[in-house]
């Protein structure tokens, strides 16, 4: 019996700042950001959004386009930068929030950008192994960069979430995995946002990572890039993905439905499966799909997917993004709470 | 540092604050929300059991909230509502995800799960429904 997503759910929050907006502020030229990062606009969270509450809204878009009852769901796995709590689980307040308590097991990931793939594998296994009926991991950010960092032009909110079991929509056929002692981008404890190795961040950490892991999993599922109908890679730019596919041989026309990071900016954890949900509400039976996510620090999680069933009644990614309402930088700083009262 | 609230309220409250589970009588078909032990109208004669609303409904009536209290400063204004769940009980919430000039009375809306408020920097953080408008698939 095969294993997979028998459900998804995503969700991008309605506010939205430019890259014009934050470069005003801080007297750059926002054409060299736009064009450095191939990013236009990045998504905030609402002031009473956060990594938990995307999370539960992912989880119950997923929930409902499957029918399951949530008391078969036997793991809940919240992935993310930005838990709420730094002790206190954030799956804890999901799987209450979607009635899948008490009879489940349930933990937080962090693995900076991959942590919500980490959990994907993890439900996979725990299924495969016949140890629960389903499991849910949610992918969620509500990233913060320095006020003036670059990343500050990119650092996003949103999330997806997928519930892994058997008879999917979408089988998992292979995942595998490239990790090393990467120290691209950190954030230490107490401290409020993160830091990077700016330039550090492409070659030994993101492309190195995405590269090996994706070239893994073609040698180990013995496929080429030409078996794949869609590919999405994790997207902290434009720019890196598809110079990342140009390296592997992709068409960037296999990569562009998955590509959000233009329109939304980097959700962090929830990149990689907010690409593959897009990717998801207009894939065919029969389509393949090739995922890659990096997390800094590093690491990369790849997937072959394979659309087995007609996908019926998504809450397409697409609702959200388009539903949007712009902020100014004084809104943004609010929301962020970047103001001491 | 005291709690603001008490948890062990806070934790009861979860099932009717997360995801709103209130009763229904099934003798006479009333829901309940938030959930009532027994049925004011069958009585002794009432079948009371837990029942999830489904969160939708639509807004009865509603007030802009200007001057906040405590806490609530971020989100000036924000709207207060009386929503009719399709189950029939009215309950009062906040409208989120809009603004006070999209909203009017009758407008179909959906629960969502947000932040409703915070003890303090270091205090639990208190999570429960709101209510958004219905977004066009």
């Amino acid at each position: 019996m095969s294993v997979g997503i028998v459900g998804y759910g995503a969700y991008v929050p309605r506010y939205r700042i430019k890259v014009e907006e934050i470069a005003a502020i801080w007297g750059k030229n926002p054409e060299d950001y736009k064009k450095g990062l191939k990013v236009a606009e990045k998504s905030v969270p609402g002031v009473d959004e956060d990594a938990a509450t995307i999370a539960v809204q992912c989880a119950r878009n997923a929930l409902d386009m499957t029918g399951i009852d949530p008391q078969n769901i036997g793991a809940v796995y919240v992935g993310s930068e930005s838990h709420p709590y730094a002790v206190k689980p954030t799956g804890t307040i999901v799987a209450e929030a979607i009635n899948a308590t008490p009879e489940l097991t349930s933990a937080d990931y962090e693995f900076a950008c991959k942590a919500g793939t980490a959990a994907m594998q993890v439900c996979m296994a725990l299924v495969k192994s016949d140890m629960i009926e389903y499991g849910l991991a949610v992918g969620a950010d509500t990233s913060q960069g320095r006020p003036g960092d670059a990343l500050e032009y990119t650092a996003a909110a949103g999330g997806a979430a997928f519930l892994i079991g058997k008879d999917p929509l979408v089988e998992i056929e292979h995942t595998c995995s490239f990790t090393t002692d990467t120290p691209d981008f950190w954030r230490r404890e107490g401290q409020e946002y993160p830091r990077h190795g700016a330039r550090f961040t492409g070659e030994p950490a993101y492309f190195r990572h995405v590269i090996s892991a994706t070239k893994l999993l073609l040698d180990k599922t013995g496929t080429s890039i030409n078996d794949y109908d869609f590919v999405v890679f994790h997207q902290p730019n434009g720019k890196f993905p598809l110079k990342a596919g140009k390296r592997l041989g992709i068409p960037p026309e296999k990569m562009l439905p998955g590509l959000l990071v233009n329109k939304i900016g980097n959700t962090y954890s929830g990149a990689t499966p907010l690409g593959l949900a897009a990717i998801l509400d207009q894939a065919e039976k029969g389509d393949r799909i090739l995922a890659t996510s990096f997390g800094s620090g590093a690491g990369s999680d790849s997937f072959a997917l394979k659309v087995l069933k007609k996908i019926e009644n998504p809450h397409p990614v697409k609702k959200y993004i388009e539903n949007k309402k712009y902020l100014n930088y004084g809104e943004y700083v609010k929301h962020r709470r970047k103001i001491k009262m | 540092m005291p709690h603001r609230k008490s948890l062990g309220l806070v934790w009861r409250r979860i099932p009717q604050r997360y995801r709103l589970m209130g009763t229904k009588c099934f003798t006479c078909g009333s829901h309940f929300f938030p959930p009532r032990p027994w049925c004011p109208k069958c009585r002794r004669k009432g079948k009371i059991e837990k029942h999830k609303m489904k969160g939708r409904g639509k807004i009865h009536s509603y007030t802009i909230v200007n001057v906040p209290q405590q806490g609530f400063d971020l989100e000036v204004p924000y709207i207060l509502a009386i929503i009719e769940l399709l189950e029939g009980p009215k309950l009062t919430a906040e409208i989120t995800n809009t603004e006070p000039e999209h909203v009017s009375i009758g407008m179909p809306v959906k629960m969502v799960f947000r932040k409703i408020s915070e003890d303090g920097d270091s205090g639990i953080i208190h999570y429960g429904y709101k209510f958004e408008p219905e977004l066009k698939e």
